[in-house]
């Protein structure tokens, strides 16, 4: 993974060869061990070819993934696939994002924009709603909303891979521009460029390398869309397929809630962070303001979430991102996580989550 | 509203329609297989799958809100702050929209409080060819 910045005029294959190279690096292999290729990016079409022609172009199968925020997660299983299905032993996934600047979002034309008149589609709006909805049901306050901004930017002082590391009390972040309430600026992503890569292998080929010192073993991984809800897509339902992607993982692994010592997961906005407490199954519903009044998702505390400094301040190329943070998981797995590290991590959860809406999780687990 | 008539007014959803008097409505359809509700034209109920069984009705105009977001960034041109809103109509349509007459502040917005609909034009927004657009509006009830 490299460290999320804002890339000055190259392309997101540029960025992505440089992880891709990077991850081979890591894992002792060269691009004429890589059997297949699977490339993401949101904003930039045909970025598998594009990136073979920066790091070598051997023939291998190889498509381009595009699936909103999921786009690296999905590309990284497709990769994981391609093993499965007996093709082949060795694969490579890459997620890379050159983002177009500003305000994400927009609404729908029919002759006129409807933005301000169909309410706001632009992205800090639509996450508020969701965090709202929420705070309808439960009570859940701004300032348990800005609260995980505190936490996430505390965690990110301690990733020099993240754009910022940079302390933000809760008053500054309760008090920075407000964008769509509750989500003021600093409650909002960071729009960064980036690139994140895994080479993906078979337990085999990884004993025969002898690599299972340093191995993550996938111990599950889960796609789902948005099933039907009532409201959704008048009001995007980031909860459904979170909620199913995770069951079933955990279900796949074998596994509970219980048994997981770090997430990552899809914090786009802090709003989004508390819903996917609850729908994780970290807590029980309604306990997402406890969680993160008590400090139990915060370094040291119960189940430790984000500790990259996630989204808010680790920053968020889409496509890199559901790579990055298995990255994330694997350097704890590994015990290479430094100051941040989860003592004896063992088991670690990764969660994106895109509207449209697609959402996967993935299970990682120590391999030895 | 505008002098012209049914056939010329344009609407900023192709949900909004005009009736022949004139007036403006949402049209939703309802599963007659499985009840779902939606604002859209899909080929095939998106809840059940089933065909031929989406049934088109006129929406209620009364409803209460659910959710809210008060907007202070969004798109150029586009003048902040309004609330955006998630409004659960009477009959199970779930619409988003504005709030106007309501304070955009969170101690002046209640989740679960009465709004109405009301058909005005859209803000004076034009299209390329200079010609105005009907928009609904939720306002307290
Ligand atoms: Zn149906």
């Amino acid at each position: 993974m490299l460290k999320f910045s804002k890339a000055a005029g190259v392309g997101p294959e540029v960025l992505g060869a440089e992880a891709a190279l990077n991850a081979m690096d890591e894992a002792q292999v060269s691009i004429k061990d890589i059997q297949a290729l699977y490339a993401g990016s949101a904003f930039s079409g045909g970025i598998a070819q594009r990136l073979q022609k920066m790091i070598g172009q051997t023939g291998i199968p190889s498509a381009s993934v595009s699936n909103a925020c999921a786009t690296g997660a999905t590309a990284f299983r497709e990769a994981m696939f391609n093993i499965l299905a007996g093709d082949s032993e060795i694969t490579l996934a890459v997620g890379c994002e050159v983002m177009p600047r500003g305000l994400l979002g927009g609404a729908a034309d029919n002759g006129v924009s409807a933005e301000g008149l169909i309410g706001s589609a632009s992205m800090p709006a639509v996450f508020a709603e969701s965090g709202q909805e929420h705070a309808a049901k439960y009570g859940t306050t701004f300032a348990q909303f800005a609260k995980v901004s505190v936490k996430n930017h505390h965690h990110s002082t301690f990733n020099p891979k993240a754009i910022y590391q940079k302390e933000t009390p809760l008053e500054e972040v309760m008090g920075a521009e407000m964008i769509a309430y509750p989500n003021t600026k600093l409650m909002c992503s960071v729009n960064v460029d980036g690139a994140a890569a895994a080479v993906v292998m078979s337990e085999r080929e990884a004993k025969r390398r002898g690599l299972m010192n340093r191995a993550v073993k996938v111990r599950a991984s889960a796609l789902a869309s948005d099933a039907f809800q009532r409201r959704n897509p008048t009001m995007w339902d980031v909860n459904t397929a979170t909620r199913m992607a995770a069951d079933w993982a955990y279900e796949k692994a074998g596994l509970g809630p219980d048994d997981v010592d770090l997430v990552e997961l899809h914090d786009c906005f802090a709003t989004a962070e508390l819903l996917h407490y609850e729908n994780l199954r970290l807590c029980g519903p309604g306990e997402a303001g406890r969680m993160i009044d008590t400090g139990e998702t915060a370094i040291g505390g119960r189940i430790p979430v984000n500790l990259s400094g996630g989204l808010l301040s680790k920053g968020h190329p889409i496509a890199a991102t559901g790579i990055a943070n298995l990255y994330e998981l694997s350097c704890h797995l590994r015990g290479v996580a430094g100051v941040r590290q989860v003592p004896g991590a063992r088991i670690g959860l990764a969660h994106v989550v895109g509207l449209g809406t697609v959402s996967a999780v993935h299970i990682l687990e120590k391999a030895n | 509203m505008t002098e012209a008539t049914a056939a010329e007014r344009r609407t900023v959803l192709p949900c909004i329609k005009i009736d022949e008097r004139g007036q403006a409505y949402v049209e939703a359809r309802r599963c007659s297989a499985c009840e779902a509700v939606v604002t859209s034209q899909p080929v095939a109920c998106p809840s059940c799958g089933a065909r031929n069984t989406l049934r088109p009705f006129r929406a209620s105009e009364r409803g209460v809100l659910h959710s809210y977001s008060i907007v202070f960034r969004s798109f150029p041109g586009v003048e902040t702050p309004f609330i955006s809103a998630i409004v659960d109509l009477d009959d199970g349509v779930t619409l988003k929209g504005v709030v106007r007459g309501v304070e955009p502040k969170p101690e002046a917005i209640k989740f679960g409080m009465p709004l109405r609909m009301a058909f005005d034009d859209a803000l004076g927004r034009r299209d390329r060819e200079g010609r105005s657009y009907v928009s609904y509006f939720f306002e307290p009830a």
